[in-house]
């Protein structure tokens, strides 16, 4: 029997101090005709030994390739300590730390994270995570809507990650908001201000700003905060962690910040793994603290004044307010925070930024590479973090195909999401592509690209 | 538990103090203060929002429960207590000077719809504490 | 000591450093950061250390017996993990062509059809990140449903009031107005209370059976006829689901949507708090409106559904599939398992359940439905020992922490007062149930002769009772160097 200890000398004592003569008899409450249990699709039961065989060969199955797609997604190096201290019997098989006393582990951890998070976006305050950056976002939205009060419309550039606009969409339709969509330009990649004006005619509760965008591009953040500032709405910054080790972080975006930073913590030290699981991250300026979703942890004393760490603000959550909850919100990330602050203190500021410049540099190096092939343009004139658009001189699923055969997954087509992009390819490099993994990239695209000369 | 004879109730646990200029000053009553526990937040109305009866119109926060008061008539509100949101702790140590916000009823007779102190205490008795 | 505090300017982990230099740059100056990053300057060794150390601040399931109850803290099978971390699985980009991962779409459509047979219902989506958004993608394909047929009227949910707090928080969200029925006094839905909120209005009801009182819902049965009459849904609430593994199937009970808490029943870490995993279930009629993408398996190759092929989806709720690695883990345990295993599961949890209930009950505790029969958890109340002694349900479960023993769930459910509710889980052998039970008895034996002492608990941990109004009332949220 997997995982119970029980010998047949325990059943028959503890039935006996029960009164039960039977296991089954335990069940006597529940009536009969519900009584269907028979599991006629679940295959009998594997030892360790199986279960590893058969794991091993559907990994080994799928492989590895050499990849340069993003899109939200980001391969990094991960130091081996990382999953190693996260994966402790302590971290990984403990629960939210309801009982402080018992917890101190994980809520030190959080308390730290907390800070690394609230630096490196230049906010002042940070919850402990939420489930992803796209659910982070919606959320965010929520938050903006409360803070505002008399209006429920968001507004949302097409230059947000087409599947964060989805769970927005999804998450927020049921309580009357309004996400509304604004284009871009389509020769910087952008969010101009003359598209913004339009729509600033009526109220609205709060502008997102991606940065970088899903292109790859950095977007004019500096005045897009300040216009939406104008209107008396809230600025919701949608941002890269990694790319804040360059790039201003959203608190010092305009003349006053953005309100709220939310995004994706992925590349802070988590393996890619089909898609999770990841953590969102949230941060916000002090005055909407009482708004924020989520766990927060907070320092104080113990009775001997020795300091400690307790959940705190939990009057605003739902095992609390119930159905006046600022969100239904119960769990965090837990554990991908844990392997989050131990990546973020291995590197530290200069690792991070090391990271950051080494990826940028990658991309740059990888563009001027591909540009040099016929028929390789770069689609947008604004400068870009990690990530490039580029426009191939063929249809690109095609050309995908034939990379793949070669083992390179060659980057995310655009067309599903954008119709009005033809051939277009979205290319990202990280710190982890070498000169040699570049050029076979390069190389190949070149060999493929011939027969569309 | 003494339940001051001057001023009326709701069944919801608010305190009111008719003043002489026709206004009104709401509380929350030592009975609400004590199942709250240790005040850590307040969230007042905005003054001159108008509230109808039994609107929710303030948060009082403790460590374990949050909870609305309601606002036992209709009217516009005039005056808030804004020293409780740097220090809630008041409503503990002293519920019924602790007021929360001043009301002007748009109907004085809506009062007579408020209990007494006896008509309160046979409300929580009923409530079974 | 804070991770800051072993920071000193300069310090390096060049092994983690690039050995080339990064030249190219064109970002402009104005984009530039400019401001410090707070983040510490220690060595490799510290930073290990320094976690580790931290590690061993917490109560966890591999080093304490963990009685919490609605949370099913059973044993995670390492095998589970050392598997989902294989490195190609860890490598998958999620947008990654399918035929570069048909072994991984392989364990997830095998969950999905296992997930189906273990609840009885039609159809699987695994996407959900936690309960709560199992709860709320629930909620809204019951929205879904009735607004596909035109049926505007309905604007309520029903939720008991053991209910745990997301339901009623995921109906708000959802833009439901929530009813609350209350219990009677055997622990049942008031049938005569449920009877008089149905109605036209009525859009579901959500329900935990076993519910949060630790019972079997015995009118389940009865409850859907009404609901279903009225034009309503049902919705399981899977937080319970491990008391009735194998044993019942929520479709069989009449229900039309279900999450299954991923983390609870199917044992993938909780992780101090995440992340979770709550695929959702739905009977035939709500199959147009789940949740995607889900895995289809067609002449032999595992495939995406998108919003393509479920035209009437709710749409998208994670950025990608939702926690792939603790839906692999989840893979691996049910096949650890295996039909019969799972049988065991609900088998031995409710006997520890109903073993350490009687044990405690000799010892003189006070059992909050001393006539039931445990599901796999139940309810022990402290409302007497605190009128005669003024010892609290929180006071008793922070002394438990002095004996080496994880507390259970405290003032859960509201409406039972001072309890403690007490799951034990089917790993648990029955000495370390004896063990619990002779300190649970230890401490009866304090409240009488040292009730102060019980008071101020804990004595023997790193740190003593917390105060939480000087965390509330002086937010300190990050540390400021």
């Amino acid at each position: 029997m997997p995982f119970i200890p029980h010998t047949e000398e325990d059943v028959k004592e503890m039935l006996a101090s029960i009164g039960a003569s039977s296991i089954e008899e335990l069940f006597d409450e529940i009536p009969p005709d519900l009584k269907t249990g028979a599991l006629t699709r679940v295959p009998p039961g594997m030892s360790e030994m199986e279960i590893s065989r058969l794991m091993l060969e559907r990994a080994q199955a799928d492989g590895f390739y050499l990849s340069f797609i993003g899109a939200g997604a980001y391969e990094h190096h991960i130091p081996a300590a990382v999953w190693q201290i996260t994966t402790r019997g302590e971290f990984y098989s403990s629960y939210t730390p309801y009982q402080a006393e018992a917890s101190q582990g994980t809520l030190q951890l959080l308390y730290e994270y907390q800070t690394m998070m609230a630096s490196l976006t230049g906010m002042d305050v940070s919850n402990a995570s939420l489930y992803d950056g796209a659910t982070a976002l919606a959320e965010a939205a929520l938050m903006a809507v409360r803070q505002h009060k008399t209006s429920r419309r968001i507004l949302v550039p097409r230059t947000v990650h087409p599947a964060y606009r989805k769970v927005l969409h999804a998450i927020v339709r049921n309580q009357d908001i309004e996400v509304v969509e604004i284009p871009f330009c389509p020769e910087s990649g952008q969010v101009l201000l003359e598209h913004l004006e339009p729509f600033g005619q009526e109220d609205f509760a709060a502008l997102v700003i991606p940065q970088p965008n899903f292109f790859g591009v950095l977007e004019q953040v500096d005045a897009m905060t300040d216009w939406a500032h104008k209107k008396h709405s809230s600025v919701i910054a949608v941002v890269n962690p990694m790319s804040l080790a360059m790039l201003v972080p959203p608190g010092e975006w305009g003349a006053q910040g953005a309100d709220i930073a939310v995004g994706e913590g992925q590349p802070l030290g988590i393996p890619l793994s089909s898609g999770g699981p990841y953590f969102g991250f949230m941060t916000c300026k002090h005055d909407l603290v009482r708004q924020m979703p989520g766990r927060i942890i907070g320092r104080t004393v113990d009775l001997d004044n020795k300091p400690g760490f307790v959940l705190t603000l939990q009057a605003r959550e739902q095992h609390i307010r119930r159905s006046k909850a600022t969100s239904n919100i119960c769990t965090n990330q837990g554990l991908m925070v844990t392997a989050a602050t131990i990546y973020m203190s291995l590197l530290g500021p200069e690792g991070l930024r090391q990271v950051a410049a080494q990826s940028h540099a990658n991309m740059l190096q990888l563009t001027e590479q591909l540009e040099k092939l016929p028929g390789v343009k770069r689609v947008y004139s604004g400068s870009c973090f990690h990530e490039v658009t580029l426009t191939l001189p063929g249809p690109v699923n095609e050309i995908l195909q034939a990379l793949k055969e070669q083992r390179i997954l060659g980057g995310l087509n655009l067309q599903e999401h954008y119709p009005e992009l033809n051939n277009a390819l979205l290319v990202c490099a990280t710190e982890t592509k070498t000169a040699d993994d570049l050029n076979k990239y390069s190389e190949m695209l070149g060999k493929i690209l011939k027969k569309y000369g | 538990m003494s339940i001051p004879t001057q001023l009326k109730y709701t069944k919801s646990h608010e305190w009111v103090k008719s003043e002489s200029d026709g206004t009104i000053t709401v509380g929350i009553t030592q009975h609400a203060q004590e199942l709250l526990g240790d005040m850590v937040f307040v969230e007042l109305p905005k003054i001159g929002r108008t509230l109808a009866q039994k609107e929710e119109c303030v948060v009082v926060e403790s460590v374990k429960a949050a909870a609305d008061v309601y606002s036992p008539v209709a009217g516009e509100v005039v005056a808030v207590n804004s020293e409780l949101e740097s220090s809630p702790e008041k409503i503990n140590q002293d519920p019924y000077q602790a007021w929360l916000f001043k009301l002007k009823p748009d109907n004085a007779a809506d009062l007579a719809s408020l209990l007494d102190a006896q008509g309160y205490e046979k409300a929580l008795e009923s409530e079974g504490h | 000591m804070l991770i800051f505090e072993h920071s000193r300017p300069g310090r390096r982990n060049r092994s983690q450093f690039s050995t080339i230099k990064a030249e190219k740059q064109n970002i402009p100056q104005n984009l530039l950061r400019k401001s410090p990053m707070l983040l510490p300057e220690a060595s490799e060794m510290d930073v290990v250390r320094h976690y580790t150390r931290l590690s061993q601040k917490n109560f966890s399931i591999d080093t304490e017996f963990y009685p919490l109850g609605s949370c099913t803290m059973k044993y995670n099978p390492r095998a589970c993990n050392a598997l989902a971390m294989l490195p190609q699985f860890l490598a998958r980009h999620p947008l990654a062509p399918e035929d570069t991962g048909q072994g991984f779409l392989a364990c997830m459509y095998e969950l999905q059809e296992i997930l189906k047979d273990v609840t009885g219902m039609a159809g699987v989506s695994l996407t959900p990140m936690a309960g709560a958004q199992g709860e709320l993608i629930g909620v809204m394909m019951i929205r879904a449903y009735h607004e596909a047929r035109g049926d505007k009227k309905r604007t309520e949910i029903i939720v008991p009031d053991a209910a745990h707090g997301t339901n009623p928080a995921t109906a708000v969200m959802c833009g439901y107005k929530v009813v609350e029925i209350a219990t009677d006094k055997e622990g049942n839905v008031d049938m005569a209370a449920l009877k008089a909120a149905v109605g036209p209005q009525t859009a579901g009801l959500m329900l935990t059976n076993p519910s949060t009182l630790g019972v079997f819902e015995k009118n389940v049965s009865e409850m859907s006829r009404i609901v279903h009459d009225a034009g309503g849904l049902l919705y399981y609430d899977g937080a319970n689901l491990n008391a009735v593994l194998g044993k019942v199937k929520p479709g069989d009970m009449g229900f039309d949507v279900i999450h299954i808490n991923l983390h609870k029943t199917f044992s993938t870490p909780h992780g101090g708090g995440g992340p979770g995993a709550a695929p959702v279930g739905v009977a035939e009629r709500l199959l147009p409106y789940l949740p995607v993408p889900m895995v289809a398996y067609e002449k032999g190759v595992y495939r995406w559904l998108t919003e393509k092929d479920v035209p009437h989806t709710i749409g998208r709720l994670s950025a990608h599939m939702g926690n792939a690695g603790v839906l692999l883990r989840a893979y691996v345990y049910v096949r650890l398992l295996g039909a019969k295993g799972m049988n065991r599961v609900s088998e031995y949890a409710t006997l520890n359940a109903n073993y350490l209930m009687a044990e405690l009950s000799k010892v003189g505790f006070e059992i909050a439905f001393p006539t039931r029969r445990a599901s796999h958890e139940f309810i022990v109340t402290l409302k007497e020992i605190k009128e005669k002694t003024g010892v609290t349900a929180m006071n008793l479960a922070k002394r438990l922490l002095d004996k080496g023993y994880h507390a259970p769930t405290t003032y859960f459910p509201i409406l039972i007062p001072e309890c403690l509710l007490i799951e034990p889980a089917e790993t648990e052998s029955k000495e370390t149930l004896d063990a619990f039970a002779a300190a649970m008895k230890e401490i009866l034996v304090e409240i009488q002769e040292q009730a102060e002492m019980v008071k101020s608990a804990p004595h023997d941990m790193p740190l003593r009772k917390l105060d939480d109004v000087k965390a509330a009332r002086e937010l300190d949220l990050t540390w400021k160097p």
